[in-house]
């Protein structure tokens, strides 16, 4: 165990016997205060709450989050506002397991280290970092686990079998398997079956692991896969922000419901 | 101290992690594109060690690109400018325009030996989105270009072509809208296609594999010249000086490529980056302007940034060049002190195709205007027995409009 408020999220739904719940947003969007009050409203019903670190370049993201992310940019987010947006979250609800989600260059012009202490000071769980695959990963997870924060290993539909093995071994609490080919925000395009055959296959591996699955969740598609450890829903989320702002509705009510809805079909 | 091994391909001289000097270049992308990259990885290893398919590619360079182009002395110039002499390797001879070309045609020819039927691929000036879908409709493959929404405005002779070729352009009207984001929603597309599409990367930059590929690619280059080279010379001239654009860094990559080995006393190496306007702050010039290391598009090199790494806004008159990051090699060449890079401003450009245009029959595009700026800049100091070739990489078609609107209808 590497990081405790992740491992007891993950044995309280299997306690409930349904999967984790995991939300994911882009920090500032549309500004910090938004983000920290999204945050807060939705709290109760998700499990493990996962903030982007917004990103101008962000190749691996699709519309929804890209619109997050640029209008998180446009308020003039830094990263220091990020930190301070979970710290404040944290003071809310201290054990709520908290993910960072981000691209390497922003952490390796922050400085691998300082970027780390950083994450520690506020108290982030988890990082995921898109764009810094295994084993290119392994150092810098080391030095994750050192901190007692849960390096999040990817896998996907791609990931050959013996690459499979080897990210297992080197995972820490959880790991994220990418549900198709597709950047975030791609509708479901793969059968939930074949989405669970992957998923199982890399259960199998090790039964230790909480494998979390992603990508093309939404309320439309979720209960498909309740049989998963845990569930990511980021571009339905985005989108709803943006649609509230389009039609001058409060983001925060809209992702409330969203999120409570979400719960509900994987009770 | 960072060194340039001797008797070894430039493209091969990195670490099991992909780096060049440990630092430059790598694959940071997505888990989903391991895959493919390490399948493609694979594919070109095979292939390039393969004398079929070597034979396969000289014959396409031959018959379709057409080579070799030729390599001219610049007389007009040089006794104007007086000092050095300088030649021009017309590149943009090659079928299509530019060198872009010799990129396109490897891929297409990847992609056909890779079993796939579809091809994509991102472009600025629209060069290279213009060779691929002449190599995609020559081999019979579909294609998709993305490219910025200022660039199709700004160089609409190329979209032009490229529709008329048969290949669709997906407009990216996301950030800067140019080359930068063309690249990113190119490798977008990539991850949720990867399964039965080939991805061809405009220039060596992305994941280690698009920077060997085309810089393999485009090292036509430089076989062609250094047999050039000797036969108008009877051997490498002393003092040689090979000026080229950078923006990716392609055509540098491929015209320099035969002559690293040299000593840079006796053939120096000068790639001229984009400006940007005189009196703007913005530019795209990484390596003149001592930008940090960070990641772009999968690969570690300088890149114009914030502290934050937010990549910057870059702004140049000339959309091949006006990208914030370039090669992971030539960080590696300017690094080793191999080569010397310098910028040139929209002016400088500008001022230097009025003058190449005016005193000699070739038409350089906006990119080899900035080459030829710098060479019109040092030549009058340099000896009469100094050598200055410029790689004249594209032809100024693309660029119709914009001279119109900067130099007036009969600008030459
Ligand atoms: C004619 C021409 N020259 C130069 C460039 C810059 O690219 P590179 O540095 O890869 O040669 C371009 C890019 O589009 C181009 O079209």
């Amino acid at each position: 165990m590497i990081n405790p408020n992740l491992t007891l999220a993950f044995e309280n739904c299997k306690l409930e016997k349904r999967p984790a719940l995991l939300t994911y947003i882009v920090a500032g969007d549309k500004n910090k205060n938004m983000t920290l009050n999204i945050l807060k409203n939705i709290s109760a019903y998700v499990d493990i709450c996962e903030i982007g670190i917004p990103h101008n370049t962000p190749v691996a993201d699709g519309k929804q989050i890209q619109d997050s992310s640029y209008r998180a940019l446009k308020s003039g987010i830094k990263l220091n506002d990020v930190f301070e947006i979970v710290k404040n979250f944290k003071k809310a609800d201290s054990t709520k397991p908290t993910i960072l989600m981000s691209y390497f260059n922003q952490i390796l012009q922050c400085g691998e280290n300082n970027f780390l202490k950083k994450c520690k000071s506020v108290g982030v769980d988890g990082l995921i970092v898109v764009d810094l695959p295994f084993p290119e990963n392994k150092q810098f997870a080391d030095k994750c686990k050192k901190h007692h924060i849960s390096f999040v290993q990817l896998i996907a539909p791609t990931t050959s079998d013996e690459r499979m093995k080897q990210i297992v071994k080197h995972s820490h609490d959880m790991i994220y398997y990418i549900s198709m080919l597709s950047t975030t925000g791609g509708k479901l395009k793969v059968t939930p079956q074949k989405i669970l055959n992957n998923y199982f296959k890399i259960k199998k591996i090790n039964k230790e692991k909480n494998i979390v699955i992603g990508f093309g969740i939404t309320e439309k598609t979720i209960k498909s896969l309740r049989r998963a450890d845990g569930l990511v829903v980021g571009s339905q989320l985005c989108k709803g922000i943006t649609d509230s702002l389009k039609s001058n509705k409060s983001p925060v009510k809209t992702l409330t419901k969203i999120v409570k809805s979400l719960r509900s079909k994987i009770q | 101290m960072i060194k340039i091994q001797k008797g070894k391909p430039i493209i091969d001289q990195h670490d099991s992690s992909y780096l060049y000097a440990g630092k430059f270049g790598g694959n940071f992308v997505p888990e989903t594109l391991k895959k493919p990259i390490e399948d493609l990885t694979k594919l070109f290893n095979k292939l390039r060690r393969d004398k079929k398919f070597i034979k396969e590619r000289d014959y396409y360079f031959k018959n379709y690109v057409g080579t070799p182009t030729s390599f001219i002395k610049l007389y007009n110039l040089s006794h104007q400018l007086g000092g050095a002499q300088i030649y021009a390797k017309v590149v943009s001879e090659a079928n299509g325009g530019a060198h872009k070309i010799y990129n396109a045609i490897v891929h297409a020819l990847i992609c056909k030996h890779a079993g796939k039927k579809y091809i994509i691929g991102d472009t600025g000036a629209g060069y290279a989105g213009k060779m691929l879908s002449m190599a995609a409709k020559k081999f019979g493959l579909k294609c998709k270009i993305f490219m910025g929404t200022k660039d199709m405005a700004r160089q609409k002779p190329n979209c032009d072509a490229i529709r008329a070729n048969g290949a669709e352009i997906i407009p990216v009207d996301s950030g800067s809208k140019t080359l930068v984001d063309a690249v990113s929603e190119c490798m977008r597309y990539w991850v949720s296609n990867c399964d039965t599409t080939h991805m061809c990367v405009g220039s060596t930059v992305g994941p280690n594999i698009f920077i060997k590929i085309c810089a393999w690619s485009t090292a036509q280059i430089s076989r062609e010249l250094i047999v050039q080279i000797k036969k108008e010379f009877g051997k490498i001239p002393k003092k040689l000086k090979l000026i080229n654009c950078v923006g990716g860094g392609s055509s540098s990559i491929g015209f320099w490529n035969s002559f690293m080995d040299f000593n840079k006393k006796q053939v120096e190496f000068i790639g001229v980056e984009a400006g940007g306007p005189k009196n703007s702050k913005l530019h795209a010039a990484p390596l003149t302007n001592k930008s940090k290391i960070g990641i772009l598009h999968g690969a570690a090199q300088y890149v114009l940034q914030d502290k934050e790494g937010q990549i910057s806004e870059t702004q140049s008159i000339s959309a091949g060049l006006d990208y914030p990051g370039v090669s992971p090699l030539h960080c590696f060449l300017k690094d080793a002190k191999r080569a010397r890079y310098t910028s040139a401003t929209d002016e400088e450009a500008l001022a230097a195709y009025k003058l190449v245009a005016s005193m000699e029959k070739i038409r350089p595009s906006l990119e080899p205007a900035h080459a030829f700026a710098e060479a019109i800049k040092i030549a009058p100091r340099l000896s009469q027995d100094t050598i200055i070739i410029v790689n004249s990489c594209g032809d100024a078609k693309k660029d119709k409009f914009i001279l119109e609107k900067r130099l007036g209808k009969n600008h030459d």
